[in-house]
């Protein structure tokens, strides 16, 4: 008797090690404390939901997923320390962080490892710097800049546009962005007002607006900028339409600028809200399994490891050197792997096409009025 | 020209707000020699009393008096008692240093205590436009002229024409004689605190609806607040007032005309020309100090 239970327990660790051997192994680095740490912990939540799910589901050409999460404490410089230390470990895929500045940081040493990085940043320079292996989850400027255009110009029909952008590397690369989609397609801008981060003051900005009398505004400030100028709009009376991105329309901007965010409109690259269904279907898992509903980064850290259990299996082996040129230039539909949510495309650098939409804010809520097709 | 119009009715109403923390200045500075670096803290505090109070139930009217009140307690009786009466006595500069750490010490209590980003404030002046000349004028504008304006007639008034007011007009410009004639000057001096306490208090309940409730924006409003004292002369109440519509409308102009990144500079330009062509300040007197 004694003799077949020391049997049976070697088989199960025998069994349990060779799993473990099997097992791919992801390393993810977010901002699980510190002032990112809605986003960094939405991350983690998408991760180990799509990896449960996988898992369950016989996982990735046979082998389990596994993660392991180390925190960045919402700074650049633990975020590097703790993507060496994860990089030292070879994980086959490295994912996150989300924060432009820790992944600028990052992205050097994934690239240097040969590792591909999937990550949450959206800064446009992210992915222009040559790097090989970095890849997005959301739409960069880039992406979503020609888009809020042709939007200005087709839905809006504004023949010109004022436009008022923060100072710095953000906004700036939003502006020069949407500036020159905006003359390409035949808009003019009649006003381009800079503003600093933090700028409390917007008066003059609106006089300036009001002066210029355009048909539409694009606005790309910070969420407290962008409340504060909603107020000082709805104050002087400025009638035309308003166009932004997600940091126009989003819930804290809603909670600050009160009745003065009503009719803003935005583009939003991905949004819970989505009248998708298998987007729907996402949030519904979401919610039951941590009893909160999930922001975008939520969704970023799920199709993540889906990005994964696609590319692997459109390779057909898991080959860490070969994953990167596999990503680049692949297109993963909804209808073949579920867990996309969306057909999405990367390009050669790592950006994404993927529909987005257009969210309006009806009396104090976000509404999806549109949905607006990949670019190609 | 109907952005001028607009700039400059947005300007005095801004203005109109550094006046009032500018008067709180001066009025600090002529009774105990208080350079308060804080007063910009002073103007964010109170907003956050008032917030402290709706979240534990109150309505806005009186999260309004309760707010006024304990930042007279805080701001006035508190300051003089805990602050200003021990560093007093080591002289001006220690004090003024003395106060920019309690500028600190009070943006990171209530970075701490409530959070570091922004929240919303309510108006006390609904939004709307009246037509003013035939310009659309914000009503909320209009409501924060009115009170600042109101409230600075009342304190000249207070200043000029009552026998307390000509008791504290004593106690500031000659404090010795003062007291050999009678005056309590020790509670003339409290009073300035509790009025500048007062002021800040009313400036908050003006300036929060337009710049949110967030734990740095006074530092903005306390520069630019000591700007127009000193442009306007720090030793008039009536140049304080002007100092303050100055530099508010020249914010504003700045901010159209000049650009955005150098609004900040203009004011302080300014201020350079004012101290080299007339140090007194635009309305104020030439002081002689013996050393």
């Amino acid at each position: 008797m004694k003799t077949t239970i020391l049997a049976g327990a070697l088989l199960a660790f025998a069994a349990a090690t060779s799993v473990h051997a099997q097992a791919i192994k992801l390393a993810d680095v977010a901002e699980l404390s510190g002032g990112g740490a809605t986003v960094g912990t939405n991350w983690k939540n998408g991760i180990d939901l799509a990896i449960e799910e996988i898992n369950a589901k016989g996982g990735v050409l046979g082998r389990k997923l596994e993660v392991t999460h180390a925190d960045s404490q919402s700074n650049p410089g633990v975020a590097r320390a703790q993507v060496q230390k994860a990089l030292d470990a070879e994980p086959y895929v490295l994912l996150g962080p989300g924060y432009s500045g820790s992944v600028k940081v990052t992205a050097p040493l994934a690239a240097e490892a040969g590792i591909a990085q999937i990550m949450g940043g959206e800064a446009a320079e992210l992915t222009q710097a040559g790097n090989k292996f970095l890849f997005r989850t959301s739409f960069g400027q880039q992406s979503s800049m020609p888009k809020v255009a042709k939007y200005i110009h087709d839905e809006m029909k504004a023949k010109t546009v004022a436009v008022v952008w923060v100072n710095n590397d953000f906004g700036r690369g939003g502006r020069d962005m949407v500036t020159k989609e905006l003359e390409r397609l035949g808009s003019k801008v009649v006003a381009d007002l800079s503003t600093e981060a933090g700028q409390a003051d917007f008066a003059a900005d609106v006089g300036k607006i009001k002066a210029a009398n355009p048909d539409a505004v694009f606005v790309y400030l910070n969420e407290e900028e962008s409340a504060r100028i909603l107020k000082e709009l709805k104050r002087q009376g400025v009638n035309a339409p308003l166009m932004g991105e997600t940091t126009l329309i989003g819930q804290k901007v809603i909670e600050l600028a009160g009745d003065a965010a009503n009719g803003a409109r935005g583009h939003v690259g991905l949004t819970t809200d989505a009248p998708v269904d298998l987007v729907k279907q996402f949030r519904e898992k979401f919610s039951k399994k941590y009893n909160y509903v999930p922001d975008h980064n939520g969704l970023k850290g799920y199709l993540a490891v889906y990005m994964v259990k696609a590319t692997t299996e459109k390779m057909g082996k898991v080959d860490p050197k070969k994953f990167a040129d596999t990503l680049h230039g692949l297109t993963i539909k909804a209808a073949d792997e579920p867990g996309i949510l969306m057909d999405v495309t990367f390009s050669d650098t790592g950006d994404i096409d993927r529909q987005s939409f257009l969210v309006e804010v009806v009396e104090g809520k976000q509404v999806v009025k549109q949905v607006l097709p990949k670019v190609k | 020209m109907s952005n001028l119009f607009d700039l400059l009715v947005a300007g005095l109403a801004t203005g109109a707000i550094y006046a009032l923390v500018a008067v709180g200045f001066t009025l600090l500075w002529q009774t105990s020699q208080t350079i308060n670096f804080a007063q910009g803290e002073f103007v964010m505090l109170p907003a956050f009393l008032m917030l402290a109070a709706m979240h534990a139930g109150a309505p806005f009217w009186l999260a309004i008096i309760l707010g006024i009140l304990l930042s007279m307690i805080l701001l006035g009786l508190g300051f003089k008692l805990l602050l200003v009466d021990p560093m007093m006595r080591h002289g001006v500069l220690p004090l003024a240093i003395a106060t920019m750490a309690l500028a600190i010490g009070i943006k990171e209590a209530v970075k701490q205590f409530f959070s570091a980003e922004a929240s919303p404030f309510p108006s006390i002046v609904p939004t709307g436009d009246v037509s003013i000349f035939g310009h659309a004028v914000s009503l909320q504008s209009i409501g924060v002229l009115v009170v600042a304006i109101l409230a600075v007639l009342g304190l000249t008034t207070l200043l000029n024409r009552t026998s307390l007011g000509h008791q504290m007009q004593a106690a500031a410009q000659n404090p010795t004689v003062a007291r050999i004639i009678g005056v309590p000057v020790e509670r003339m001096i409290l009073l300035t605190f509790l009025i500048n306490a007062f002021l800040v208090a009313l400036a908050s309940l003006l300036i929060t609806p337009i710049y949110l409730a967030k734990f740095s924006s006074g530092e903005v409003l306390g520069q630019a607040a000591f700007i127009a004292a000193i442009v306007g002369g720090f030793n008039q109440v009536r140049g304080a007032i002007a100092g303050g519509l100055l530099i508010g409308v020249l914010d504003n102009l700045a901010a159209a005309y000049v650009s955005t990144q150098y609004r900040a500079a203009v004011p302080m330009i300014f201020l350079i020309a004012v101290i080299l062509f007339r140090p007194q300040g635009l309305l104020g007197r030439a002081e002689e100090r013996t050393v």
